[in-house]
């Protein structure tokens, strides 16, 4: 049965701005999808155990005060605790080349830099859904 | 397939009954894909529910409703009991998809456990709200959650809808929005167990009140009479209130013998029009063949007409269920 993939929109961390998000969440609304967006300042628990209740397919990180670093690898660490692994994670903002690798590692299938278009997100996020 | 559906399902049940919300989350997404696996876990868990309080809300967009439910699972964790949410916003009929917004007003919530909240897109579907709607406000019943509440946005079908699903239906209203809008929207005020008119910290509200009130007087209510609670859901003024109406409209349902018989006829009503839904299913498929488009094309041509082609479509699709009823 065809059913939309389910996104968590997050943004963790203190910076107040997600007009970048929103427009993500529209895009991502047009290609289909159900689109939860959480607002700003989320902690990495307040993300997890949203994304575990609202029972997504993938979560989507902004983070734009370069906490990034601290903050995405928590998120995957709390994934882990919870058994919720088989969902996708994916960062974006504003993230040096030389963190991602690092950011990789600790579980976060990709990171968008800021030239990446919408599509190209949505593409990977079709592409790579777990389940 | 069956069996091994109903072993899983069995599990699922066992697992959303020992608390473990993400199988409760996983068996409402197979609800909400109308999986079969989720079905037979509802099956399995049905002598379990009944025992929630299902509080709906509805109003127009951006009323508060969300602020208001973010408040009351406040009151209501106060009180010292576990709430669970289901936010329902328009899915788009262009994209199928959707932009789920409730939860932001409800987010501070995210880590209490006593909290559950699941947002939900309308989707395509005949009957599409009451439908997925209704299954989980079983599971979570089933999943013992004492108080549910139902949020979903007061335009088309889906005020009407809310009354198939809730106990107790909550009609936010707000100022400023001009008498016609919302009082005497047909429907409105026949729904409404307890009128909330919310962002009385603006102007009018007041007036709003009145308004409600001079509706209700005309109506016929002998067991109870819908009353009128003013709200800032940004403050929380009011809410305690509302919830003390709310459960008061319950109690009067119970000691009038009706919440049984309420709910049985919301239950009634539901498997009627999943049953509605299966024969449309049926008849569609069956008929979208070449007999099928012939019958199209003599109807386009005139060559019938839409009632005796009603006639053969029912007599046909009777003969069919006859021969599954046989095998
Ligand atoms: N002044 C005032 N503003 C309020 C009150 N309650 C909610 N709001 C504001 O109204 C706006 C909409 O609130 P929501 O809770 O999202 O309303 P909603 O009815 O859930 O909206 P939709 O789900 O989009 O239909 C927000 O900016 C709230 O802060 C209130 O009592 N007074
Ligand atoms: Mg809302």
């Amino acid at each position: 049965m065809e059913r939309p993939i389910r996104v968590l929109i997050a943004k963790p961390g203190l910076d107040g701005h997600d007009r970048g998000a929103k427009v993500l969440a529209r895009a991502m609304r047009d290609a289909g999808m159900e689109v939860i967006y959480t607002g700003l300042r989320q902690t990495p628990e307040q993300i997890v155990e949203a994304a575990v209740q609202e029972d997504v397919d993938t979560i989507g990180l902004s983070c734009l005060s370069g906490a990034h670093n601290h903050l995405f690898p928590e998120v995957t660490r709390l994934l882990k605790e919870k058994d919720a692994t088989d969902i996708l994670v994916v960062g974006g903002g504003i993230i040096p080349e030389e963190d991602i690798p690092k950011l990789k590692e600790a579980g976060i299938s990709e990171i968008f830099t800021p030239g990446t278009t919408t599509a190209t997100a949505i593409e990977y996020i079709k592409e790579n859904v777990k389940r | 397939m069956t069996t091994h559906a109903k072993n899983d399902s069995n599990i699922w049940a066992e697992r959303v009954l020992a608390g473990d919300r993400r199988a409760l989350a996983r068996v409402i997404s197979l609800l909400e894909n109308q999986e079969p696996e989720g079905f037979h876990t509802l099956k399995t868990l049905y002598p379990k529910t009944g025992q929630a309080h299902i509080i709906g809300l509805t109003g127009p967009p951006g009323g508060g409703k969300s602020s208001l439910v973010d408040r009351m699972i406040q009151e209501i964790r106060s009180r010292g009991h576990e709430v669970a949410v289901v936010a329902v916003d328009p899915t788009s009929p262009f994209t199928g998809g959707a932009i789920l917004g409730d939860r932001i007003r409800m987010q501070r919530w995210a880590s209490d456990t006593g909290v559950y909240i699941r947002s939900m897109g309308t989707r395509g579907s005949l009957g599409g709200l009451a439908r997925a709607v209704y299954a989980t406000v079983q599971l979570l019943d089933a999943a013992s959650f004492p108080y549910i509440l139902v949020e979903t946005v007061g335009v088309g079908q889906s005020e009407v809808d809310i009354v198939q699903v809730a106990d107790t239906v909550v009609v936010v209203s707000v100022p400023g929005l001009g008498d016609d809008v919302q009082v005497s929207k047909a429907g409105i005020m026949e729904i409404g167990d307890v009128f909330a008119v919310n962002k009385a910290d603006l102007p009018g509200s007041q007036r709003v009140v009145v308004e409600l009130q001079s509706m209700l007087d005309l109506g016929s209510h002998d067991v109870w009479q819908p009353p009128v609670v003013t709200t800032v859901a940004t403050t929380g003024k009011g809410v305690s209130e509302l919830i003390t109406a709310i459960q008061e409209h319950l109690v009067v349902l119970q000691e009038a013998n009706l919440l049984t018989k309420q709910r049985l006829a919301r239950e009634k009503e539901a498997l009627l029009q999943r049953l509605t839904e299966r024969i449309r299913c049926d008849i569609t498929k069956q008929w979208s063949n070449k007999q099928g488009n012939q019958a199209w094309e003599n109807l386009a041509a005139k060559k019938t007409d839409p009632y005796t082609l009603e006639e053969q479509l029912y007599l046909s699709w009777k003969g069919v269920t006859t021969v599954d009823n046989q095998d």
